[in-house]
This record gives C-alpha cells, sequence and structure tokens, in this order.
C-alpha cells in the first residue's frame, strides 16, 4: 500500500539557490503558481464582458468580490476597506489551493504548516501592527477587557496575553491539520480499493466518494474560517472591543 | 473544531500505522522537515504578492467599477420612474380636470337648448290654442247663425201652414197677426 503521507512530499522542480538559502521551485510553488493563475483567470475572464445584466461566470466572479466585500463591512466595518484586496486575495488564494488540491494527484499547499503559519503569522503581525499604529499604547487595553473589575486584572492580562499570541498557532494548525487529515483519509481509503478486491474494494471507493464531498465542504470551511477569523482580528486591532 | 481534532487524530493514527511500510518513515512528516521551509515560504511570498497585486490593481477594480456602475444605473432608473410616475400623475390630473370642465360646459349647453326648446313648444303651444279657440268660436257662430235662421224659417212656414189650415178648417178669415203670435207662443213653448 502506498504511504498516505508520499502526497505531503516536497519534489524540487527547479533547484534555485539564493544567498546561500534554498530557494527552489517546487511542486509546492508550482501549484501557487497555478491557484495564482487560476484566481487570476476566473476574475479577469469572467468579468471580461463586464455587461450590465452579469452571465453565469461573471455573476460567480460578482459574487465571491460581494462576499468578501459584505464579511469585511459586517465584521470591521467602513474602515476595513483597505484591507478588502488583502482579505481577498487570502481568501481566494486559500480556497483555490483547497480545491485544486483536491484534484488527484495535484499538490495542496496548504497542508503544509509552514505555508498556513506563514500565513497566520502575516495577519497576526499586520494586525498587530496596524493596532498600535491607530490606537498607540492604547491598543494594550485589548488585554483588558473594559467593565473588568481591577482584583480580576492580573488572571485576565496573563490569559488574554495567552490568548492573543496563541491566535496565528490556532489559525495555521486548524487549516493545515484539517486540509492534511483529510487528505490522508482519502489516501488511506483508497489504498483498501485494490487490496480488497473487486467484491471488498467498492466499500473504500463508496467511502472516499462520501468523503471528496466532504471534503469540497471543508475546502471551502477553512478558506471561510480563515478569513473570517482575520476579519475579526482585524476589527479588534480596528475598534478595539 | 471538533469534528477537526477528530479526523486529525485519525489522521495520525492512520499515518502511523502505515509508516512503517512507507519509505518516508526515516523523515517523518513531509510537513515537519525544515529543508522544505524556505523554499515553500520564499515562493508563497513571491505568488501571494503577485496575486495581491492583481487583485488589488486588475482584478477588484473591474468588478467594483461594474457593480458601482450597475448601482448607478439602477438609480438613476429608479430616480427617472419616479419623476416619470410624477410627470404621469400631472398629466392625469389636468386630463380630469378638463374633462371636468368639458362636462360643466356641456351641461350648460344641454340646459340652455332644453330651455329654449320647452320656450319654443310653449309659445307654439298657446299660438295653436288661441287659433283653434278663434276657429272654434267663429264655428259656433256660423252654427248659431244658422240655426236662427232655420227657426225663422220655420216660423214662416208654421204660420203660414197654420193660416191656411185654420182657414180652410173654420172657412172664415183669420187675422194673419194672431196665428203669427199663436205660433209664436207655441214655438216658445216647445223651445
Amino acid at each position: 500500500m502506498a504511504n498516505p503521507l508520499a502526497q505531503f512530499e516536497i519534489t524540487t522542480l527547479v533547484p534555485i539557490q539564493l544567498g546561500g538559502v534554498d530557494a527552489s521551485f517546487t511542486n509546492s510553488g508550482l501549484f501557487m503558481v497555478v491557484a495564482v493563475t487560476a484566481i487570476t483567470l476566473f476574475l479577469t475572464l469572467g468579468m471580461r464582458a463586464h455587461r450590465l445584466v452579469p452571465g453565469r461566470w461573471q455573476s460567480m466572479a460578482e459574487l465571491s468580490y460581494e462576499f468578501i466585500a459584505s464579511m469585511v463591512r459586517d465584521n470591521v466595518g467602513t474602515e476595513g476597506r483597505p484591507y478588502f484586496p488583502f482579505i481577498f486575495s487570502l481568501f481566494m488564494f486559500i480556497l483555490f489551493a483547497n480545491l485544486i488540491g483536491l484534484v488527484p494527484y495535484s499538490f495542496t499547499f496548504t497542508s503544509h504548516i509552514i505555508v498556513t503559519f506563514a500565513m497566520a503569522i502575516t495577519v497576526f503581525l499586520g494586525v498587530t501592527v496596524i493596532g498600535i499604529i491607530r490606537h498607540g499604547l492604547r491598543f494594550f487595553t485589548l488585554f483588558l477587557p473594559s467593565g473588568v473589575p481591577m482584583v480580576m486584572a492580573p488572571l485576565l492580562i496573563p490569559i488574554e496575553i495567552v490568548s492573543y499570541l496563541s491566535r496565528p498557532v490556532s489559525l495555521s494548525i486548524r487549516l493545515f491539520a484539517n486540509m492534511m487529515a483529510g487528505h490522508t483519509m482519502l489516501k488511506v481509503f483508497a489504498g483498501f480499493v485494490v487490496p480488497l478486491g473487486i467484491l471488498g474494494g467498492w466499500a473504500p471507493l463508496a467511502v472516499d466518494v462520501a468523503l471528496t464531498g466532504f471534503e469540497f465542504l471543508v475546502a471551502v470551511l477553512q478558506a471561510y474560517v480563515f478569513t473570517i477569523l482575520t476579519c475579526l482580528y482585524l476589527n479588534d486591532a480596528i475598534n478595539l472591543h | 473544531m471538533v469534528m477537526g481534532t477528530v479526523r486529525t487524530a485519525l489522521a495520525f493514527a492512520t499515518g502511523a500505522m502505515a509508516l512503517p511500510a512507507g519509505p518516508a518513515l526515516a523523515a517523518g512528516l513531509p510537513q515537519l522537515d525544515p529543508s522544505t521551509y524556505a523554499p515553500q515560504v520564499i515562493w508563497l511570498a513571491i505568488t501571494f504578492g503577485v496575486l495581491y497585486v492583481l487583485m488589488a490593481r486588475v482584478a477588484l477594480p473591474r468588478i467594483g467599477h461594474v457593480l458601482e456602475e450597475r448601482r448607478h444605473k439602477i438609480d438613476r432608473n429608479l430616480k427617472m420612474a419616479e419623476t416619470l410616475k410624477v410627470d404621469a400623475e400631472d398629466a392625469a390630473e389636468a386630463y380630469e380636470g378638463a374633462m371636468a370642465d368639458a362636462r360643466a360646459r356641456a351641461g350648460n349647453v344641454l340646459g340652455d337648448v332644453r330651455e329654449r326648446a320647452a320656450k319654443e313648444t310653449a309659445e307654439r303651444q298657446a299660438e295653436l290654442g288661441a287659433r283653434l279657440h278663434a276657429d272654434i268660436q267663429e264655428a259656433e257662430a256660423g252654427i248659431a247663425e244658422a240655426r236662427d235662421k232655420a227657426v225663422a224659417g220655420i216660423r214662416d212656414l208654421a204660420a203660414e201652414v197654420a193660416h191656411s189650415a185654420a182657414e180652410k178648417l173654420a172657412g172664415e178669415t183669420v187675422d194673419a197677426g194672431a196665428v203669427r203670435s199663436a205660433v209664436d207662443a207655441v214655438l216658445k213653448e216647445r223651445g
């Protein structure tokens, strides 16, 4: 049986060295390029006709725009407007990574903790910097919710700080773990199909079919969760609470 | 979230079960191999940067422009519909007014005509009545004259007949004046 983790191997396609740092173009990088290309084509070709009454494709492009725009508006408010392109890019990037990763023999770069962590830490640092620039030292009142008795402060402040610092960790592990678990399960059950033969092989195949449907849900849901949490963190930084 | 945790645990378990057979055993999870981190992060930064620029500069303004344009068009059309509706209401009001005016004028004209016709009819009727009355009177006068003439004729004849009858019966001459007065008396008596 094939190793279900073999699908997560990074294979170098074009070895590149940049000042002693390995910057090789790998299968992960390839699918990042594929995702960016697919997103760009999806949006620009869909909007090429830019009709007043949209067709199906244009509707999908507009729908994704409106979806993220309303998410930013509802969760961050009008002041979140400048960050809309970033949040939109984030959502589409993760969504396309997850969905393209479901194509057999492709690679899911969101199943790598380093990728999700890099995105999460970028969001975390960005949000923190935005909060400090906007509110200066008042930003740190985030760690002491208003209306809390001062006696509680010594207990609450460490808890709030820990929960704040664990944001990038939970954000990155949630996406990575979901992707990796789903793909591993698919592979494990797929690995049973042929060994169980023509009679028994149908059962794991049926499970795989069901799991594939489930994975589509997870792919979209996790992109949504990552994005909406980013919006909530951004809201904390912009409006405090 | 619970689902995810369970799935992760399951995946790790199955992964661990399958590991002894796989060639990746020595390396462990490919995700935990630090030598792959640099290229992934570098290409993530490059591709995400490109994506951000493409979205912020090309794709999103285009979609936003189309949505804005549609919103403007709908707003414009709604406003136009509003003004057209007001215009239509004004026109309807003017029409109602004109109709009411015309109806009142028509009523007046009709009343005049009816009045004039009634007056004319009454005049003509009165004239006709007067003419008929005159005719009747004339005819009555004629009749009365004719009757008087006839009555006078009858008296003369009756007197003559009575005179000759008295002469024949009595054999003597009767005074004509006496006969006439007798006849007159009888006639008066008979009506």
